[in-house]
């Protein structure tokens, strides 16, 4: 136990998974939110745009994404996203362009899970707005904002837990979290693979575990009873 | 439409500034493109070398084509061996503890406790763990090479989406009503016939859409093969880049091909959506593209679905 933990930096993997799952998730609302704002706007153009983003990135295996993080971004455009003169420019700037990867990719989820919190509003609610008077802000700040982040907090925790389990790909580019201490302890020392696989597995449940418990609970608790 | 929740029908005003938003907006989209079309020309990714190997035959025939088909076979594959295992994990998930108390009730019991850890667990690990870990023990024992790659692929895909597979069928049966399973057994039908010729039926077909769409997470998830070395598009197509330096090409190719075939497959899953409501049926939607909220998920639980 003890030389699987210093002879592979599992607590310096486990910061990695949690720092991208951290930073990707930051990400990933942001752009995703200016997408569902695109998605939702009654302008065609942008419209367009915003659906056009969804069925793209949704439909392209994140593998591939973060794969030409690396190779195209990097190595074929010459955009790092690290200082060049730090001694840890490789690690750094492959975590970083994981991320970008990550936040491309998840973006396209967060969009739907806000659109799906907007889907759930019945038409009756604007219309009981609109004939009660409300100014179009008044019936966005009063009535449909609301129920929208309330209905999207179930899907946005799905989206998380997602997220938080698909880190793993970064080993993809070489980025060393927690899919990494298997992967080299497979090509170093494959007698300690089965108790680096039940510590790696068991850190992924105790961070997704604890989310899917709090986010469940707060989704329940927040649901628009109709 | 949800547009409707959030705007009135424009007026007169209403549509200029539309008509203005959109030219702006419009504009930004062109200037960004450019920009990028810009800086990859720059760097010369328009370059004929690049993109003239995706007109030759061979390009395809030595690195596309064969990948497409080691994506495909593992999809299939995965698909297939899920739905048969989703199937049976949620059918032991379903059988009714026997009222009477005794050792069947015990044994019912314990089985149900084992089926649901074993389904919890297979769905809280990336899948992409699972596989390095197969693949890992594959290769420990002498299984590296050969099938080894393809058998850990599938087996990731397969530990992950039964379960997912399970739990879309389990929630399909969970909105039947609850008339179905008590006409079932009072005509004296077993508890497992009754799940067999009476529930899983209808559920499936309820979940149909959900189904196809949890194909595209298979689809997509072909690729995490990649990093266990299996022969599948991204891994084949790889080496055909190392000539030209064209790999922003290819991976543009290769993109397509993945965006078509998985557009494809959800467009299919709202036909079917849209059929099975139009003969009245009660149907969980699509949610395309392994929609969070959809497949795997009863509604309200957040257990992280097919992404």
């Amino acid at each position: 136990m003890s030389s699987l933990f210093s002879d592979y930096q599992i607590w310096t993997a486990l910061w990695a998974t949690v720092k991208l799952t951290l930073i990707s998730a930051v990400g990933s609302l942001i752009v995703g939110t200016i997408v569902a704002t695109l998605r939702l706007s009654p302008v065609g153009v942008l419209r367009f745009v915003g659906t056009s983003y969804v069925n793209i990135f949704r439909n392209t295996p994140l593998t591939l994404i973060i794969l030409s993080c690396s190779f195209v971004l990097y190595i074929q455009l010459g955009i790092s996203l690290a200082d060049s003169a730090d001694p840890k420019f490789a690690d750094v700037n492959g975590f970083r362009l994981a991320a970008v990867g990550m936040t491309v990719y998840h973006a396209t989820y967060v969009c739907e899970a806000l659109r799906s919190g907007f889907n759930t509003i019945p038409i009756g609610q604007a219309e009981a707005a609109r004939s009660i008077g409300l100014t179009f802000s008044q019936t966005m700040r009063e009535i449909i904002l609301p129920q929208a982040f309330r209905g999207a907090v179930v899907p946005l925790g799905n989206t998380l837990i997602a997220l938080t389990k698909n880190t793993t790909v970064a080993v993809t580019i070489s980025v060393y979290e927690l899919s990494g201490v298997l992967k080299t302890v497979t090509e170093r020392d494959p007698g300690l693979l089965n108790l680096a696989f039940m510590v790696v597995g068991a850190f992924f449940i105790l961070l997704t575990l604890p989310m899917g418990v709090g986010l469940g609970w707060l989704g329940k608790r927040v649901a628009v009873k109709r | 439409m949800s547009a409707s929740v959030l705007f009135d029908a424009p007026g007169p005003r209403a549509k200029r500034r539309y008509a203005i938003l959109g030219a702006v907006g419009g504009l930004v989209f062109a200037a960004v493109m450019a920009v990028v079309i810009w800086k990859l020309a720059d760097k010369d990714q328009f370059a004929s070398t690049k993109w003239k190997p995706f007109a030759e035959w061979s390009t395809w025939k030595n690195y596309i084509l064969p990948g497409l088909r080691g994506t495909l076979i593992a999809a299939v594959l995965a698909i297939v061996i899920s739905l048969v295992l989703g199937a049976a994990l949620a059918m032991l998930r379903l059988i009714e503890v026997p009222k009477r108390k005794g050792p069947a009730a015990v044994a019912v019991r314990a089985l149900r406790w084992v089926v649901t850890a074993w389904v919890e667990l297979t769905r809280a690990l990336p899948v992409l763990l699972m596989m390095l870990f197969i693949f890992g023990w594959l290769s420990a024992h002498g299984q590296g090479s050969g099938s080894g790659p393809l058998i850990a692929t599938v087996a990731g895909l397969v530990f992950y989406n039964s379960s997912v597979i399970c739990e879309v069928i389990r929630s399909g049966v969970d909105q039947l009503p609850s008339g179905q399973r008590e006409a079932g057994s009072s005509i004296g039908l077993s508890a497992g016939q009754t799940v067999r010729i009476i529930l899983l039926p209808q559920a499936i077909t309820a979940m149909l859409p959900s189904l196809i769409s949890q194909v595209i997470v298979v689809l997509k998830d072909t690729a995490l093969g990649y990093n266990v070395l299996y022969g599948e598009l991204l891994y084949k197509s790889k080496p055909a880049t190392s000539l030209n330096g064209n790999i922003f090409a290819m991976l543009i190719v290769l993109a397509v091909i993945y965006i078509v075939i998985n557009y494809a497959i959800s467009k299919l899953a709202t036909w079917v959506e849209r059929r099975l409501q139009a003969r009245g049926r009660k149907v969980a939607p699509a949610g395309a593209a392994g929609d969070p909220g959809g497949p795997g998920n009863a509604p309200g639980v957040v257990a992280g679905g097919g992404i």
